[in-house]
């Protein structure tokens, strides 16, 4: 067992203190974490992104064109004092204009169309036609309730209830995943305290 | 009723309690229940298990510590299986944390496999800018990755050598728990018609079944869930099925916590109580 393994469970316990009540162990962890994630965060920016991009390619390739986003980058950091915000803008500007043109075709293309067309396809064949059935019902229905330009009465109202029945079920689903997603990660945290410290388990 | 009273009074920590006995207990003293497979792990595995040997794919594991209860034995289990079928998996993250989890899981399936650093898998690590490194790796890989993980320039790899976009890959598997798995549909399946295989957390997995549907993913593979039936498929017993038990014991539980305060606030209020409302250590705060 390593020292490292003992400091892992000692963090992971003084995390699990708080469901008992907030306490000075706990806030230890969590601004050690914050601290540590940050110092982290920098040498790996340092390490793995400005070096092998920005500094080898600019000092030993002399690529010249690496001093536009340099450029960018730095402007970006004036936002710190007031009167460089103006700076800053210029950066932002690039960034939001390139962003939008590369984002918004992606979206629509991924997002909208490809939807659209899997939306307006025939009914499958045998009991597929059910599910297909559903999914047109289920989108037209929701698609309903969320019309508010006209008031949820008549035909469209009826459609609009039938909407939140459908959105009730999607929920559920997304809420029964959630709590298997958060008991996953405390099941993690059992099995490293129990086998990795404590040898009570076989190992992986 | 002063005991339907006391119940919805029920202090949290002893919910936490049972929790916490209903994750541990199942680990300690297994159940071994079976783990059924779904189409949609299945599909994963099927478009991973048809590539031929040599093949190329290129695995971005996309998560940090916080969710890698999930993705952690996903990446182990598809990294094990493609080092057994010799598809050569070149390997990426795009979150700064997860540098260590993604070199971890690929030494951890390296392990057990037999594969070896640069003839089976190459290390690009961490870069940052989601879209930009997609785009960028669409256009020309060295340009964003001109080095590996551990300095070695790309045409240096016999992994890499060759590959210069995703027109030499033949799939993009993405693991991710955030966002990123969007911009992979967006980019390298819309834009450069990359074959791609998403794994996500239990929480993100519903949010992409219509991509399913409509072909844009070739399968998916959902949570811890998604990891056991993927190691099942490999056939091996990995973190994920080791914690299926107690994440179906921990769900009973859940599920007997909400009928019975349910049931217990229905009868409180047909008796003309206020429901119990937040006491002391109650459930409700």
């Amino acid at each position: 067992m390593t020292l490292q393994t003992w400091i892992a469970a000692f963090l992971t316990l003084c995390v699990f203190s708080f469901l008992y009540k907030d306490n000075p162990f706990y806030r230890f962890a969590e601004h050690l974490f914050v601290g540590a994630a940050a110092g982290y965060l920098l040498a790996v920016q340092w390490q793995n992104v400005l070096i092998p991009n920005v500094w080898t390619p600019l000092l030993h390739d002399h690529k010249l064109v690496v001093l536009i986003p340099l450029a960018l980058g730095l402007m970006m950091l004036a936002r710190a004092w007031d009167k460089g915000a103006g700076i800053a803008r210029w950066s932002l500007a690039f960034y939001v204009g390139i962003y939008s043109g590369v984002a918004i075709p992606g979206y629509m293309q991924a997002q909208i169309f490809a939807q659209l067309a899997d939306a307006a396809k025939p009914f499958a064949p045998g009991w597929g036609a059910v599910n297909s059935a559903l999914v047109l019902v289920g989108l037209l229905t929701v698609l309903a309730y969320f019309f508010f330009s006209a008031p949820h009465k008549g035909v469209h109202g009826a459609g609009a209830r039938v909407g939140i029945y459908f959105l009730m079920v999607a929920f559920g689903a997304s809420f029964g995943y959630t709590v298997m997603a958060r008991v996953s990660l405390l099941i993690a945290r059992v099995q490293f305290l129990l086998r990795d410290w404590l040898h009570v388990l076989p190992g992986p | 009723m002063t005991w339907v009273r006391q119940l919805l009074a029920i202090d949290r920590r002893i919910i936490f309690l049972l929790v916490g006995a209903g994750a541990a207990l199942p680990l300690l003293f297994p159940l071994n229940l079976p783990v059924a497979v779904t189409p949609r792990v299945r599909a994963a595995y099927d478009a991973i298990d048809a590539l031929p040997p040599g093949s190329k794919v290129l695995l971005s594991m996309d998560y940090e510590p916080d969710i890698m209860a999930e993705l952690f034995p996903m990446s182990v289990a598809v990294l094990r299986h493609c080092f057994r079928k010799h598809v050569q998996v070149i390997a990426m993250t795009l979150y700064p944390a997860g540098t260590g989890l993604g070199e971890r899981a690929i030494s951890t399936a390296a392990k057990a496999e037999g594969a070896v650093l640069n003839r089976d898998y190459a290390w690009l690590g961490y870069k940052s800018g989601f879209q930009v490194v997609m785009i960028g790796i669409g256009e020309n890989l060295r340009g964003m990755y001109p080095v590996d993980f551990y300095g070695t320039p790309l045409d240096s790899i016999p992994v890499t050598r060759h590959v210069n976009s995703y027109a030499q890959l033949q799939m993009v598997i993405n693991l991710s728990g955030s966002s990123a798995a969007d911009y992979w549909i967006q980019f390298a399946q819309g834009r450069y018609h990359a074959p791609l295989v998403i794994g996500c957390t239990a929480v993100m997995a519903t949010d992409y079944y219509p991509y399913l549907s409509s072909k844009q993913l070739l399968g998916l593979i959902g949570g811890m869930k998604g990891a056991a039936e993927y190691e099942r498929l490999i056939d091996t017993f990995g973190d994920a099925r080791r914690g299926m038990d107690a994440q179906s014991l921990v769900h009973l539980i859940v599920v007997g916590l909400v009928i019975v305060g349910n049931a217990a606030l229905f009868i409180s209020k047909r008796s003309g109580g206020d429901g119990g409302g937040p006491a002391s250590g109650s459930m409700t705060r």
